[in-house]
């Protein structure tokens, strides 16, 4: 009976679905004594769209692709890639080693993007605007390479089953050099900044720790868990693409400082130091990238009649900028559409660790301590959602959404 | 710890599980110029053996790295593949190991592995609220993702009776029903 009466001493605070110091829906219950956080429950499923039923009973994988590739807007490229991958290696098929070192720049450059990205929106949780514009305008320079390479800010729509569907040519070379040397000569200011500013030191120093073994315990992936100093790292552990040919070593924070906490600060040393490595794999990536064709099956028709009669299946795991994406695949002979296609993007297990950090925090920490974990609710949430459940609705669809604003601004006073 | 050869993880399954080993097969695909090697173990156990199994990947890796639970509807029985990842943290060490089992429609339940692994309670309740299968002994029975008012006993990955029923699906405008 006392452990009743503790429990009833707690105060239950909701926070989002939609909530402004969140930037993408999901639902934390933060049960708290005072100003310490004792417990917390995660409600995830807001932004179901039903992308993997869609791949196993609508649409064949080419299209698929372009599916995996709108899982995430920051994204775009890891889940097509592994997507692509898992395919592949269900159909045997081997893309040409020029097409992975597209597939391999391409990837570094979301990379690259996708940091910068966390970092702006880490200083703006920390309420530290500066800093955001600050990383947000170094970031565009990226932005503006991955048009000139691909033809697009988001969405590139680079992969193709069996390889890449734009070359990248020896002309492309110096202006992605030029991106790259930008990079280095700002690299030293953007590491003082965000490294040795005193606010953002005692914003996140000690702020939000995962121990080692619960990272391990909870199979925490991507920067988070290089952080608390699990060195695991697909492109170093079980290499794909042309990440096979280089030397790469999973980033922990112990490079920088000679120690491992796993706070916040952890966290932002192991992105800053990807961020540097990505620009290190583009450069070899360059200078080593094979002549050659760029697709193995440059026809369409003929790939898609060919994957129509493969029975197998397969995985691709990528290592996307919040951490390992694994994309499952089974295909049956005369089926169109896949048979079973299950994605895991790292959201998904690194959520888990969510109540173990911000357990004992204060609620004025949790917007910086979640957004550490970079989680990406879109990627999360993806399988199925049904318009109408039987006999009454329970999503709101887009039109009655616009059914009410159209009333609504009826409605207002003229 | 010792790393065994994916050959002789397969052999130490064999021997581990006894009658409980139903199949289990390696896959190497080698990779971009340098052509170093992708390699993925396929285990097969019987239902009876997993749990077993899931101890003896335990014992091989200490925290082994759960990927996924992914399940698939082959008619009269369900597929689960527990997607392992073992050995990482070094250079090129890793493997893939899938876990397979497969139960049929008549007797869908499948022993948890929370205290083996208490990073698997997602990939569970997901597995349990989509394909209708039961862990038996899961601490959090609740769903994952689908909205609570979502009805009882439909299960969206299942492709027999139990999967959504056309009038849940909406047709896009200018697409057919399926």
């Amino acid at each position: 009976m006392i452990q009743e009466e503790t429990k009833k001493a707690t105060y239950t605070i909701p926070v989002g679905p939609i909530h402004p110091a969140l930037k993408e829906p999901i639902r934390l219950a933060l049960s708290v004594d005072g100003e310490e956080i004792v417990d917390v429950d995660i409600f995830a499923g807001q932004v179901h769209r039903g992308i993997e039923w869609l791949g196993m009973n609508r649409n064949n994988p080419v299209q698929s692709i372009y599916l995996a590739e709108r899982i995430c807007g920051i994204c775009n490229i890891c889940h097509p890639f592994a997507f692509v991958m898992a395919v592949e290696h269900a159909a045997g098929i081997t893309p040409p080693p020029r097409a992975e070192y597209i597939r391999t720049i391409t990837a570094e450059m979301e990379r690259i993007h996708s940091h910068l990205l966390w970092a702006g929106v880490a200083a703006h949780e920390i309420g530290f605007d500066t800093v955001f514009y600050l990383a947000w305008r170094v970031r565009e320079e990226i932005m503006d390479l991955i048009e000139y390479v691909t033809g697009n800010r988001i969405t590139k729509a680079m992969f193709q089953i069996g390889g890449v569907r734009r070359d990248i040519t020896e002309e492309q070379f110096p202006r992605i050099r030029q991106s790259l040397d930008y990079y280095k000569s700002i690299f030293d200011q953007l590491k003082r900044v965000f490294l040795d500013d005193r606010t953002i030191r005692m914003r996140t120093k000690n702020v939000g720790v995962l121990k080692r073994e619960d990272a391990l315990k909870l199979l925490t992936v991507g920067p988070s868990a290089r952080a608390s100093g699990v060195p695991k790292d697909v492109r170093q552990d079980q290499p794909y693409a042309a990440y096979a040919d280089l030397d790469i070593k999973a980033m922990t924070p112990d490079m920088v400082t000679g120690t491992v906490v796993g706070d916040v600060y952890d966290r932002i040393i192991v992105r800053l130091l990807e961020v540097k490595q990505a620009i290190e794999i583009i450069e070899q990536c360059l200078e080593k990238m094979p002549p050659g064709p760029i697709l193995a099956q440059p026809k369409t028709a003929v790939l898609l009649k060919t994957l129509t009669q493969v029975e197998g299946e397969g995985i691709g795991r990528a290592e996307a900028p919040r951490g390992e994406v694994i994309h499952y695949v089974r295909m049956e002979a005369g089926q169109s559409t896949l048979a079973t296609w299950k994605v895991r993007a790292p959201t998904y297990v690194n959520l888990m660790s969510v109540p173990t950090i911000l357990k004992g925090m204060q609620i004025a920490d949790v917007p910086i301590t979640f957004a550490s974990l970079d989680p990406c609710m879109s990627c999360t949430n993806r399988v199925v959602v049904t318009d109408r459940a039987i006999g009454r609705r329970s999503v709101m669809d887009y039109e009655e959404l616009h059914r009410l604003s159209v009333e609504k601004t009826k409605e207002l006073p003229r | 710890m010792e790393r065994l050869t994916p050959q002789a993880i397969i052999d130490s399954f064999v021997e581990e599980l006894g009658d409980g080993f139903f199949a289990g097969s390696v896959y190497e695909r080698e990779v971009a110029v340098k052509k170093n090697k992708f390699r993925s173990l396929w285990v097969e156990v019987k239902k009876g053996a997993f749990r077993h199994a899931v101890e003896h990947i335990c014992r091989l890796q200490k925290y082994p790295h759960l990927a996924i639970i992914s399940s698939s509807d082959l008619g009269a029985e369900v597929e689960l593949i527990y997607h392992f990842t073992i050995y990482y943290g070094h250079h090129l060490e890793e493997l893939s190991l899938g876990l397979r089992v497969k139960l049929p429609k008549s007797d869908l339940k499948i022993p948890t592995i929370t205290d083996l692994i208490p990073g698997a309670l997602f990939t569970e309740r997901e597995t349990q609220e989509m394909m209708g299968v039961e862990v038996v002994g899961i601490p959090d029975k609740r769903r994952l993702f689908l909205p609570e008012d979502f009805p009882e006993g439909v299960y969206p990955w299942r492709k027999d009776e139990k999967g959504p029923p056309n009038d849940m699906l909406r047709v896009l405008p200018g697409r057919e029903q399926k």
